[in-house]
This record gives structure tokens, C-alpha cells and sequence, in this order.
């Protein structure tokens, strides 16, 4: 609901009894620049309103790609009360958790420590946005689970954290961006996936991000509808670069999630890293066994943005090679790309597969069944 | 067909749009530089609230690099994926074929016809010079 | 085995030149001592390492010297088993990866040269890829127009990595040239290292630069749309060589999904994405990156929409396939007459001329 337009009192959409659903992906904001501050130490208060955040990218305020919308986000996702999308908890209940019947939502915040080049900062940030999910989000929604967010290019910072947080129940998983200084299977990351394993949560990969790399092998592209699609090739690197490096070898109970990548480009990486591990696995002994086995092992794909051929049995063959079983439905709230739950499947799906794609794959991954 | 009285004409300004349930449908009236247009409120996509969107023009190109920008203000992009659809016929801009909003004739009565109907009766002071908004459903 | 129908076109041979000197007759004087006195050895590109498995298949591999440096074996091992009519060379020696532009001006004008003298001028079958100094325009359009005088350079080659994404404007006056003369342009697997050859960065391996060309094809292929270079140059057809092409429908899709929400971003994008792909976009065979069950494979052409992207070839003398099973197994020989001899001819106009040298 917009109340730049609204002129009416707001009409309660009509619930219907809605299947239960998890929602992988939701995108929590701050209202207002201070609502960090409780969680941060009063020195980054001063550093953050003199320096600001230095990113691996030149603007200081919003992205060198423009979004679609404004913060990338609905417009008809603002808050009645005021401050971005996504910023205020009732608001997401009112529009999204409840006539949606989200009985899961795994929060995803973007905007965070991460990708930070002042890595001190970046931790203090991180550290401060993972009590505020607690804080303002999981403690007062118990449908809600937070992602544990980490200075990701400093490992054993980003190790601390995660082993600060183990066994706290408001976390469902560690969280990183795609685009990271260096492909993330490479072992200054390394300590981040021997903590997550530790304590037994799983890693998502997020797309976005900024780490100094082009966003392309050849250089930067001019459009934002560039940057767009190319998360998927984003995500393939990362994939790749995980097996490749044995991240996925070394770590035989490790769960990963691609997130907001789509999966539709899984299948033909698998069988293109299979004929090229076959030929050339003497350059990397320690992958013992073929890619797509590391693949079908150890990954899940959130489902948005959701693969949307015209033909729904070309949809169907895409799902059956990447596995019904290995799918976690995401809306992206409140985010423009938003997935309405009711129109992304096609009818022609069984009951099982069904369930499995809106709610039991996610239960069952993090250990809520 | 029914006649609906939505409102006058003065509370609805040039560069302002009214929402409202008709029927249990949701609609959106535009009033857009003196003319007026009534949407749907129902993106054909994935169902968003399409009439909170933004209003534009119609960027179009007949060479790379050079952009003919038209009608300004007649194009709404839907609040979710952005999807750009012409307000006067609800023609949307990719897939022209495929998709397309309802549009709903609006028409402007002058004061002295209107019919009674629910929006006279919530009591609104009505000035008989004025005229009248009224929406066939 | 799927059989092969003779009389088509082999669109990816790799020649290989045997070691930098053998470019010094072509060079001048300058460039000659340039390269002799400042000791310069080879252009090797890591995307192909000599030994490595993936730059020859092991009974392609000479005894002695670099796989694809003998005209006899690439006839014996290549054009005969296959039956082809004409044979499309693309050198793979890697001018691209300097930075001077004057220095690639130079060796690409010399390859150019090499590859008529030591190829096309000794087998009727071949023909050729001009190889362009990309990094500089003018150099790039003026070698165009020199080489294509020879009827037997049917294409324009170009790399998948190189300094700025396929589509940016500043490159089109290449494709004006190639659409101009009828020559296609392809992008062929490989980088030219000027930028990390991932999306994320530089990964550690071989392997892993390899498998990311398919991913840099893919990040091109939007760059090429986005840009509005097929509005601009309607009749220009690009060629995908060594990119794999299995990848490719759930690409579009994705490609269209997004931009039908961002369209007022590109409004010269005028057409859906996977029409402009099948007016102007093909891909060679090989990789067929696909698993060995034959009905995955057979889905996957039913996503393509069209019998018309694909390309035959070998890419000799990778190791892509094992003995003659360059096609993929329960082909219908329809489908293989065009892979191997409609879609080529209508894709590389030269080819229907008679060769002039």
C-alpha cells in the first residue's frame, strides 16, 4: 500500500485459506541511519556520520547500476508509519507474512558490513545487524529466522562471529554476498565454511555485493538489466569456484544455498564442470569426485527470481534434472523482482513436489521439520 | 452496465488518481493533464496492485543511444516488475501481445444528469456547476 | 555412432602457429628486431596450455611440436574423417594478451598473413578467420578491410574476454565493417587476461577458466542485446565458437523475464530476446556440454525453439569428443544435414562464392 496515493482507508485484502509456505529470501531494512547504534559501539557512531561506509564501488549513496525501483523495492511495499520498504515488522506481517501464510521467512539483510574495505568496520557492522535481528525482527516474530551476517573478507573475523552465535535459535544460517573480492571458494574464506559447519548451520550465497571485480570477464557492462541477469553467471563462478576449490570435499556435512541467482543455469554447469573434471582432474586432485555429485551432495537454490518459460514441460524438465527436492521457495520481499507465491508454479505438479517446493525442502535444511 | 458516481471533478485534479472497490473489483481512476482513465487495479503479471505505480512517459528508439520520450505521464509502470502499460488503452509495452490490463471507459456527466447512487447518499457537498465523474462498470 | 554427411563445413580447426618466430617473415623490419632483440618467445595463451588435455586430444597430439601445427594431420585427423566441404580456421595465438596496440596491429597482420601462406593457400578446404588488434579500432576496421580483399576469410574473430563488454558502442564500427563485407563475426572461447576471467574475480585453475567461458558468453550474449547492436546492424550475424550451447534456453528465458520489466532502460530492444537470437546468433558444436543420456540432450533442443543455431565442429584439436563422435548419439540425419551443411552455408556467405585468392 502506497499512502502517496491512497486516499481511501486501507481495504483488507481478502484472506483466503492459503497453503503454508516458506519464504527464503525476505529482505529486512532499517527505518531510519541511528537504528544500528544500540548494537555499535559509540566510536562508529562518529566514524560512520564523518567517513561513512567505503565500499568496492565509488558512490556513497545508492548503486552505480539504478535499480528498478526505488531501493529496489515495491512501491506499493512502504510503510504506513514511514522509512524504506522492508523497514517495519508489522507492516511486513500486514502485506506479506500473514495473508501469505509465511510460516517460515528467513531473513536476508543486504546493506550491511559486508563488502565493506574498512574491514574493521565491516565486523563491528555485522556484529551490530546480527543483534538487531534478534532485536527488532526474530524475538517478536517467531516465524522469522535470522541469517548470521559476517565480515566475510576477513575469515577468522568472520569465524568469531559465527561461532559467537552458535546454537542461538534466532539464526537459521550464515549469510555472504556473491561478488566478493575473490571467488569464494578460495581459502581466505575458508575459515568462514569450518565455522558454519561447525556448529552446523548451512551458507547461503546471496547475489550482489560489490568486491572490485568487474562483474563481468570482460569488463563492466552499461545497464542495470546487464547486472541483472548477470547473477546468474555470478552465481555459476561462485559455484564453480566452491567445488573446484574442494570447499565442498573438504566439508562432507556443509549445506549451501544459491540464493536469488535462479537455478536454471544449474544443470548445464554441472554437466559442463563433469566433462571438464574428467578430462582435467590432475590439475585438481583434491575434487575426488565428479562436480554434479558435489552439487546434488551439498546445494539448494532458492527459487526467486523463478525460471518463467512459455512452455511449463520445458519448466518441469529443468526442475526434474536440478531435483524437486532441492528447491526453497523465495518471494524476494519486498524487493521489485517479488515472486507472488500463488502464480509461480504451473498446475501439473504433484502434491508432494508441492509441498516440497513451497515448505518441507526448507524445514527439512533448516532443521525445523 | 451499471453507472457508478464516483466523485466531483475538482477532487480530482490533473496528476492525481483515486482508488476505490466497484463490484468487488478493485479500480483506479487517473485524472492525467484534464482527461480522465479508469485501470484495474490488477497488474494481468502476478496480480500487484498495478495503479500505485509510477507514472512515465513512453521511451521509445529507433536507434541505439537515441531515445524519443512521449507522452509523458500516460504510461504506468506496475509497482513489482515494472511493467509498462498505456493508461488510455491498457496496452502494455513488452509482449504487446500477450499482455494487457482492462481499461474501463470513464466518462465526464455534466452536474445537472447525474443519477443518484451510493456516493451522492455518503453525502459530499455537491455543487449543481460542478460536473460529475461517473464510471460505467 | 551418429554418422557425419559429407560435403559439410568444419566452423572451428584451430591451426597452430608453431612458435613466434614463425610469424617473423611477415613481420617488418621494426617489428622483426623488436621481437628478436627484446628476446620475446611465444604468445601462449593460459586459456590453452600447451600440455594441457584440454588443448589436444592424446592421438592428435604430435610427437613433436604444438597440437594443430601440421596442415597433414589436421587433413587426415580433421577434414577427411568428416567429409567436409570447406573448413573454417581460427588461430588461437594469443596477440590479444598484449597491451600495445601497435604491437597487436603488428602480429595480427602478420597471423593473417601466416594463416594464408602456411594454410589456405595449401588446401582448397580452408578458410579463414581474420584475426583483429581489438584493443584499437581503426587498426581493427583497416585490418578488416585488408584481409577480407581475399575471399577466403569468411569471418571476423574475435575473443569471449576481452577489455569491455562485446556490445559497447565504441566497438561498432568493427561490426559495421563485418556487416558491410557479409563476414560474420565470432567470438571465440578464450581471454585475453585484461580483466579477472570470472564474473568474481580470478580463480585459482585451468579448469576453472575454462569452464567460465560458457558463463562469459553468456554475460556477452546480454551485452551484445542489451546494447542494441542488432537493431543497429540487422543483417550481421554473430557466431558463438567453443562456448557450449547448452546453457542457452534457460538463459533467454531469464534474459526476457527481466527485460520485459527493465525495457524502458533499452527501449531500441525491440524484439524478444530469443528472436534476436535466432535472427542473428549461432553456435558451434562442440562442447556439448550435455550429460551421455541422449534424451536429456533431446529436451534440451525441444527448449532451443529452433534447428537453427547450431553449427558444425570439430574445434581441432581439442579434446572435446573421442574417435568420430563429434555428433551426439540418436541425431536424426535431417537435423545432422542441417548442422553440418544448411545452417553453415546460410551463416557464412562467402562460402557460396567461388575462391578467389
Amino acid at each position: 500500500m502506497n499512502m502517496q496515493f491512497r486516499d481511501l482507508p486501507e481495504q483488507a485484502p481478502s484472506v483466503q485459506a492459503k497453503t503454508a509456505i516458506a519464504d527464503c529470501d525476505i529482505h529486512p531494512a532499517r527505518a531510519t541511519a541511528t537504528e544500528l547504534y544500540p548494537f555499535l559501539a559509540k566510536r562508529w557512531h562518529e566514524h560512520l556520520e564523518t567517513y561513512d561506509r567505503h565500499q568496492y564501488q565509488g558512490m556513497m549513496d545508492g548503486p552505480p547500476y539504478p535499480k528498478a525501483q526505488p531501493n529496489a523495492s515495491r512501491r506499493d511495499a512502504y510503510p504506513p508509519e514511514g522509512g524504506p520498504q522492508g523497514s517495519s515488522l508489522s507492516f511486513m506481517q500486514q502485506q506479506h507474512l500473514d495473508p501469505n501464510n509465511v510460516v517460515l521467512g528467513v531473513l536476508n539483510p543486504l546493506a550491511t558490513g559486508q563488502g565493506l574495505r574498512n574491514h574493521e568496520l565491516a565486523a563491528a557492522i555485522c556484529s551490530a545487524i546480527n543483534d538487531w535481528q534478534i532485536e527488532k525482527w526474530t524475538s517478536k516474530d517467531s516465524r522469522l529466522k535470522g541469517s548470521i551476517v559476517v565480515a566475510n573478507e576477513d575469515g577468522p573475523t568472520a569465524a568469531a562471529e559465527i561461532r559467537k552465535r552458535a546454537g542461538d535459535k534466532n539464526f537459521v544460517q550464515v549469510l555472504l554476498l556473491s561478488r566478493t573480492v575473490e571467488p569464494l571458494g578460495q581459502r581466505r574464506y575458508w575459515p568462514i565454511y569450518q565455522a558454519a559447519e561447525e556448529v552446523g548451520l548451512p551458507v547461503g550465497v546471496h547475489a550482489f555485493g560489490f568486491g572490485g571485480n568487474p562483474i563481468t570477464a570482460s569488463g563492466w557492462p552499461s545497464f542495470y538489466m546487464e547486472e541483472m541477469v548477470g547473477h546468474s553467471q555470478c552465481q555459476q563462478a561462485v559455484l564453480a569456484s566452491l567445488v573446484l576449490e574442494g570447499v565442498l570435499e573438504r566439508h562432507p556435512t556443509l549445506k549451501m544455498i544459491m540464493i536469488e541467482a535462479g537455478f536454471g543455469w544449474a544443470p548445464s554447469l554441472s554437466w559442463r564442470l563433469d566433462k571438464n573434471w574428467r578430462r582435467l582432474r590432475s590439475e585438481v586432485p583434491h575434487v575426488k569426485r565428479l562436480p554434479s555429485e558435489y552439487i546434488r551432495d551439498h546445494i539448494y537454490w532458492t527459487t526467486q527470481p523463478m525460471e518463467d518459460p512459455e512452455r511449463r514441460d520445458h519448466l518441469f524438465d529443468v526442475i526434474d534434472w536440478v531435483g524437486w527436492d532441492k528447491l526453497l521457495f523465495a518471494t524476494d520481499y519486498p524487493h521489485w523482482d517479488f515472486d507472488e507465491p500463488s502464480r509461480v508454479l504451473p498446475p501439473g505438479v504433484s502434491d508432494a513436489n508441492r509441498e516440497a517446493f513451497y515448505l518441507n525442502n526448507a524445514k527439512k535444511l533448516y532443521g525445523l521439520a | 452496465m451499471t453507472r457508478h458516481v464516483i466523485a466531483p471533478v475538482d477532487e480530482l485534479p490533473p496528476g492525481t488518481r483515486k482508488f476505490l472497490n466497484l463490484d468487488g473489483r478493485p479500480i483506479a481512476i487517473f485524472n492525467i493533464k484534464g482527461e480522465f482513465f479508469g485501470l484495474l487495479n490488477r497488474c494481468p503479471h502476478q496480480g500487484a496492485a498495478l495503479c500505485e505505480g509510477a507514472l512515465i512517459g513512453l521511451a521509445q528508439s529507433s536507434d541505439p543511444g537515441e531515445i524519443e520520450y512521449t507522452r509523458l505521464g500516460e504510461i504506468i509502470r506496475c509497482p513489482w516488475h515494472g511493467w509498462e502499460f498505456d493508461i488510455r488503452t491498457g496496452q502494455s509495452y513488452c509482449d504487446p501481445k500477450r499482455f494487457r490490463t482492462r481499461a474501463y471507459a470513464v466518462n465526464v456527466e455534466p452536474g445537472a444528469s447525474v443519477v443518484k447512487g451510493p456516493y451522492v447518499a455518503e453525502t459530499i457537498k455537491v455543487s449543481v456547476e460542478s460536473d460529475y465523474v461517473v464510471v460505467d462498470l | 555412432m551418429t554418422s557425419p554427411i559429407a560435403g559439410g563445413v568444419d566452423c572451428d580447426l584451430h591451426p597452430a602457429v608453431p612458435h613466434l618466430t614463425s610469424l617473423l617473415p611477415y613481420l617488418n623490419d621494426y617489428w622483426r628486431d623488436q621481437v628478436t632483440t627484446r628476446g620475446m618467445t611465444d604468445l601462449v595463451s593460459q586459456s590453452y596450455p600447451a600440455n594441457s588435455p584440454i588443448s589436444a586430444r592424446p592421438d592428435w597430439r604430435p610427437a613433436k611440436g604444438k597440437p594443430g601445427a601440421s596442415l597433414a594431420d589436421m587433413q587426415a585427423q580433421a577434414l577427411a574423417p568428416f567429409g567436409v566441404s570447406y573448413g573454417i580456421c581460427n588461430p588461437l595465438f594469443g596477440v590479444q594478451m598484449v597491451f600495445s596496440e601497435d604491437m597487436a596491429d603488428a602480429f595480427c597482420r602478420a597471423l593473417n598473413d601466416w594463416l594464408v601462406k602456411e594454410w589456405l593457400d595449401k588446401d582448397e578446404r580452408l578458410r579463414g578467420s581474420i584475426v583483429i588488434p581489438v584493443q584499437s579500432i581503426e587498426k581493427s576496421v583497416a585490418e578488416i578491410e585488408r584481409c577480407a580483399q581475399d575471399q577466403r576469410f569468411v569471418q571476423v574473430l574475435m575473443l569471449v574476454m576481452g577489455d569491455m563488454p562485446l556490445g559497447k558502442r565504441a566497438y561498432w564500427p568493427i561490426y559495421a565493417a563485418a556487416e558491410r563485407l557479409g563476414l560474420p563475426v565470432g567470438i571465440h572461447a578464450g581471454s585475453s587476461y585484461h580483466n579477472p576471467p570470472t564474473s568474481v574475480g580470478w580463480g585459482s585453475y585451468h579448469i576453472e577458466d575454462y569452464v567460465a567461458q560458457a558463463q562469459a558468453f553468456q554475460t556477452q550474449l546480454t551485452s551484445l542485446i542489451a546494447e542494441g547492436v542488432f537493431a543497429r546492424h540487422p543483417n550481421l550475424k554473430m557466431v558463438m565458437l567453443e562456448s557450449g550451447f547448452t546453457w542457452l534456453p534457460s538463459y533467454l528465458w531469464r534474459l526476457h523475464k527481466f527485460w520485459r520489466g527493465i525495457r524502458m532502460e533499452t527501449p531500441w530492444v525491440d524484439r524478444a530476446p530469443l528472436e534476436i537470437v535466432r535472427s542473428n546468433i549461432r553456435f558451434s558444436l562442440q562442447p556439448i556440454d550435455a550429460p551421455d543420456d541422449p534424451a536429456a540432450l533431446n529436451r534440451l533442443f525441444d527448449h532451443m525453439q529452433s534447428d537453427e543455431l547450431l553449427l558444425f565442429s570439430t574445434d581441432y584439436p581439442h579434446w572435446q569428443f573421442d574417435g568420430d563422435a563429434a555428433l551426439p548419439e540418436g541425431m536424426s540425419p535431417e537435423l545432422v544435414r542441417k548442422i553440418m551443411i544448411d545452417n553453415p552455408y546460410a551463416t557464412y556467405g562467402r562460402l557460396k562464392e567461388k575462391a578467389k585468392a
